[in-house]
């Protein structure tokens, strides 16, 4: 099920990135590109960097130097069209205690004008269909974050932005969401995982954020 | 559309769910006008030359009370992350949830107001300017208070901010909510304060979203 993409070979790129959290530089000079159906990898030790690099591939944060652009076009033109075409999966799962997991997910689905039929296969994939009509309050904490990662399912997205997805997992769910990326990446996806646990993913690009930490003067 | 609307449902869901939160706002209505009587004394005619004031700053006080929950539990939560993420304008999901604050407090004040004013004695033609200056002015409320609370979005202490960025902008709804009651107590035409309220409400719906989008981007940051 390979989607017609157009022949460039990169399709989302970043070029001189440099990002600063408060008074702190934290990485500069950082360049990636990401071609239709691949994965990158981010690594590095704590603060070093692998979640600002995601909220600024998102467009959260603005960077402090450096463009990102994707098919050529820098996204800070056209930020509503970037933020239609990616799924952001930080630390939080942003649940609401009250609301069942059916309806969260209904919830985010039509956030995203998708229609409701992507719902049922979404909360599938992840083994959710038994807690469906749970409310969020009572779920353990890796279900809270199946839930929160159903959220790539229940819209389509070409870009998936992932801050340590396998957090409070079991095995067999990492096993799930691996097959979700690597249907995803068939399809002519793009992902981009940080991460501290080795992750077995096919043809993955790895970026080891320490390699761009500002030299000392710099900072 | 479709998300906007979304976003209304799913806020007024959470409201009645969590119903406590907009019953506490009509609570704390009911209970501040009815302490008046008690400070000032039971004398009628006192009672009514204050109860248009009385109400309509108990009802700001009270839609200040529940400015806080426009934006905080997303923020802490990571909702209003992926809110903001949403292909949706920011400005757009503003607006649908100053519309699901509104219906949750403004207009359950406004259905209260009567009453609580026949409390105080109001006399009678005051009644329906009360009504209409409250239907008009409360969306205002919501509207003006969702940049103060998209402004204090993670401050400490953000209550006492929150109301000192937002009271003094909620003046002229005051203002002229309080004269089309009195106006009408003593004869004359409400018309012009009806429809300087309706100037205000037309001048927030663009400019409030606005604001407060661009107050809530750098706390998303």
């Amino acid at each position: 099920m390979s989607l017609p993409l157009p022949s460039p070979a990169r399709l989302f790129e970043g070029s001189a990135l440099a990002c600063r959290r408060g008074e702190r530089l934290v990485f500069e000079e950082l360049d990636f590109a990401l071609a239709p159906g691949g994965a990158l990898l981010l690594t590095g030790p704590n603060g070093s960097g692998k979640s600002s690099l995601l909220r600024l591939m998102a467009g959260l944060t603005p960077p402090l130097a450096g463009t990102l652009a994707w098919d050529g076009s820098p996204i800070a033109e056209d930020p509503a069209a970037h933020r239609g075409r990616l799924h952001f999966i930080g630390h939080q799962d942003a649940l609401k205690p009250v609301l069942t997991v059916a309806e969260t997910l209904g919830f985010w689905a039509a956030l995203r004008e998708a229609p409701r039929d992507r719902v049922l296969p979404a909360v599938q994939k992840f083994h959710l269909a038994a807690l469906a009509e749970w409310p969020c309050r009572v779920l353990s904490a890796g279900q809270r974050r199946r839930l929160a990662l159903a959220r790539l399912l229940a819209s389509p997205a070409p870009l998936w932005l992932l801050d340590e997805p396998t957090t409070g997992l079991d095995d067999a769910s990492t096993k799930d969401l691996l097959a979700a990326v690597a249907e995803h990446r068939s399809g002519g996806g793009m992902v981009v995982i940080a991460t501290h646990l080795p992750l077995p993913l096919a043809e993955a690009a790895t970026l080891s954020l320490e390699k761009f930490a500002p030299r000392r003067s710099a900072a | 559309m479709t998300a906007f609307w979304a976003l209304v449902a799913r806020d007024l869901r959470l409201a009645l769910r969590q119903g406590s939160d907009a019953a506490l706002v009509v609570a704390f209505f009911v209970l501040a006008v009815v302490l008046f009587p008690f400070g000032v004394g039971p004398e009628p005619q006192l009672l009514a030359r204050i109860a248009s004031g009385v109400v309509w700053v108990t009802a700001l006080l009270a839609a200040l009370l529940s400015l806080d929950r426009l934006f905080q539990q997303d923020y802490e939560d990571g909702s209003l992350e992926v809110i903001a993420l949403a292909p949706l304008p920011l400005e757009a999901a503003v607006l649908a949830k100053c519309l699901a604050h509104w219906l949750t407090t403004g207009l359950p004040l406004t259905v209260v107001a009567p009453a609580l004013a026949a409390l105080l004695q109001l006399e009678g033609p005051g009644y329906l300017p009360l009504i209409l200056a409250m239907a008009l002015g409360t969306p205002s409320l919501s509207l003006v208070g969702a940049i103060g609370a998209a402004l204090s979005l993670g401050a400490r202490r953000a209550g006492v901010l929150l109301s000192l960025l937002v009271l003094p902008l909620y003046i002229p709804v005051l203002i002229f909510g309080v004269a089309a009651v009195e106006q009408a107590v003593a004869g004359f035409a409400i018309r012009p304060h009806l429809l300087i309220l309706t100037a205000l409400l037309l001048a927030a719906l663009p400019l409030a979203p606005w604001a407060a989008a661009a107050a809530l981007r750098p706390a998303l940051e």
